[in-house]
């Protein structure tokens, strides 16, 4: 069923919630990250903070040093924002932080650019010992916040605002920095991360029905990277496209560059997301404005399979 | 002689305060119509807001609509940028923009976008919508001012969940230092912030102590008194030695009974009939028991 992954999220702490040394951290959106859920049922153990990103980002980094598994929660433009505050008391001191930021990209719609958080996976990658992480589903969300209970180190775990379709079976299991074949195919790969997974599939749909069997991919684990199904892919489909609700600057399509390139891989890659900062409309207007729709994707994989 | 010219002088205040009430309960119907047309919004702290909204754009603010940039105009900055229809409202009615565009609100395209964007339209003086930011810049707008030796003046607005940020502090810290006599900040305390009052969320309490220690004067006035506002408004010009904050005691959601004081109104866009309904009250045309 769809279900937005920041709903799930919140649902998700609740379920790992009886393990005392986690501490859920709040700057006054509870109702929109969910994290209201985790009050209500751990009211003792939920720091609300107010509209004070930097100092909530302190405040878990020092619950975190002191023994606990600090879950900080806002906007993922307002924790990204603070880029400087989680290099400094979280990533430098290796902390136990969790960061959580909802609503990210294009795909809040209406609030608009002020509230799109469109550079965050690329600010978050850049700090050293951050593990970057987005699910594609409601499932995967729950997994992942029970994996990290027992993971070690700073996390950002990013979030949508919008429902998001199942892309994964009932019994998926998360497995850290390993991204999932969705689909085979060794015509073209398609690489989604969060909400662009979906609009991957529905691409290779579209572009089964032209003869064309593209591979989907699912890239959960932004960092660490999967190095090996990247050049697998590389490899057995010749081309890449990949799909990220983020700007082209540092981002999966980045990331994706990075690994190709080291490798001595030449396979063409067609890198879709924003170039700007967003602006209002409705969310599945701007995924067509923004050129990250299943439309888009199966255009770019067609120009590509011309191409050579 | 003396006696009449007071006389008229009294006249014409209670002439402006009539207009400019008038002005502000058009602001709020304007709102919630736009609010409801975009299907998203924030009724709250738009309706808190729009008197004192009122007095700056149809009274206080030097501007010229025809001329948005014109280097010697006041500025003003809505720090608490989620607020920006009930601006939009007053842009349109003073020409900034056609009315009719105000019904394109939050649109793919439209230059008004769900927080203002200054790059966009045209009248917008900073983009906000991060809280804790437009004092800052505005801080930056009055230096610049003394710079230049204008005589323009600064005008930002604040809210009190707003108030919870920190750079908001090192700001006024800041104009205080510096005895920023030129920029006049208004703090919108409507009680109320996204998930609960203020005061059980993280209370900004004692406020007025807290900007008088950082070498602000501070006038507290009830924001929906226009009088009051007025008062305020001519007042904060006669100091010449500091920044200025108007502390305007407000309700989130002022005009609309039911909307009053209700975090579930902060951000929540009227349906067609709670539109209707409010605007019924807005207008005074409200029949009982319609709460
Ligand atoms: C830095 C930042 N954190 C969180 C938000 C989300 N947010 C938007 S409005 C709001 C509440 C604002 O309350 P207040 O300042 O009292 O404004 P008002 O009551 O006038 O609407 C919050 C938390 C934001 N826009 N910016
Ligand atoms: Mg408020």
């Amino acid at each position: 069923m769809a279900k937005a992954t920041r709903e799930a999220f919140g649902e998700a702490l609740v379920r790992v919630g009886g393990d005392p040394r986690i501490v859920v951290l709040d700057g006054d959106l509870m109702k929109s990250n969910f994290t209201y859920l985790f009050r209500e049922r751990y009211p003792d153990r939920f720091v609300e903070c107010g509209i004070a990103e930097s100092n909530m980002i302190g405040v878990a980094s020092g619950l975190a040093l002191a023994g606990k598994i600090a879950w900080a929660s806002s906007f993922a433009c307002f924790l990204s924002g603070r880029l400087e505050t989680i290099r400094m008391s979280v990533g430098y001191q290796a902390a136990n932080v969790r960061l959580a930021g909802t609503h990210a990209g294009v795909g809040i719609g209406d609030d608009g650019a002020s509230q799109m958080a469109l550079e965050d996976v690329a600010a978050m990658r850049a700090l050293p010992n951050m593990t970057v992480i987005q699910p594609g589903d409601a499932v995967e969300t729950e997994r992942c916040v029970e994996y990290l209970v027992e993971h070690e180190g700073p996390v950002y775990l990013r979030l949508t605002r919008q429902k998001l379709d199942d892309v994964n079976p009932p019994d998926y299991r998360f497995e850290l920095g390993k991204a999932v074949v969705l689909r085979e195919g060794s015509d073209v790969a398609l690489l989604g991360t969060g909400a662009t997974v979906q609009e991957a599939l529905k691409a290779a749909d579209e572009l089964a029905g032209e003869g064309v069997e593209a591979r989907v991919i699912n890239v959960h684990t932004l960092k660490p990277i999967d190095h090996e199904t990247i050049l697998a892919a590389a490899r057995e489909c010749g081309r890449l496209v990949t799909v990220e609700d983020h700007n082209v600057f540092g981002g999966l399509g980045s990331a994706v560059a990075e690994v190709l390139a080291a490798n001595g891989s030449g396979a063409p890659l067609t890198v879709l997301g924003a170039t700007d900062y967003g602006q209002s409309g409705k969310s599945e207007e701007l995924y067509d404005a923004y050129g990250i729709s299943a439309k888009h994707v199966a255009e770019a994989a067609r120009a590509l399979a011309k191409g050579s | 002689m003396e006696a009449a010219q007071q006389v008229s002088e009294v006249e014409d205040r209670r002439a402006l305060v009539e207009r400019l009430r008038e002005e502000a309960r058009r602001l709020r119907i304007t709102d919630i119509r736009m609010l409801e047309k975009a299907g998203s919004g924030h009724p709250g702290g738009t309706l808190s807001a729009a008197d004192m909204i009122a007095a700056l754009y149809f009274h206080k603010l030097r501007i010229r609509p025809d001329d948005p940039m014109w280097a010697d105009r006041d500025r003003f900055v809505l720090s608490k940028g989620h607020c920006i229809p009930i601006v939009y409202a007053a842009l349109a009615r003073l020409g900034f923009f056609p009315e009719e565009q105000l019904m394109t609100l939050r649109e793919l395209g439209s230059p008004l976008q769900g927080h203002p964007d200054r790059v966009r339209l045209p009248g917008i003086e900073a983009s906000t919508g991060s809280l804790g930011q437009g004092l800052s810049i505005a801080v930056g707008m009055a230096i610049a001012g003394r710079l230049d030796g204008a005589d323009w003046r600064v005008y930002c607005m604040m809210g009190d969940g707003e108030s919870q940020a920190g750079q908001l502090w090192e700001a006024a810290m800041l104009a205080g230092k510096r005895g920023l006599s030129n920029l006049v900040g208004i703090l919108d305390q409507n009680l109320v912030q996204q998930s609960d009052l203020v005061e059980r969320i993280l209370d900004i309490e004692p406020v007025v102590a807290k900007w008088r220690a950082f070498g602000w004067h501070v006038r507290e006035i009830d924001g929906h008194d226009m009088e009051q506002i007025l008062d305020a408004l001519d007042e904060v010009e006669t100091v010449t030695d500091r920044p200025a904050l108007v502390l305007s005691h407000t309700v989130k959601g002022k005009g609309v009974s039911w909307m009053e004081l209700d975090p579930e109104w902060h951000g929540k866009a009227p349906d067609a009939e709670q539109a209707a309904r409010a605007i019924a009250e807005l207008e005074g045309t409200a029949t009982g028991g319609g709460a």
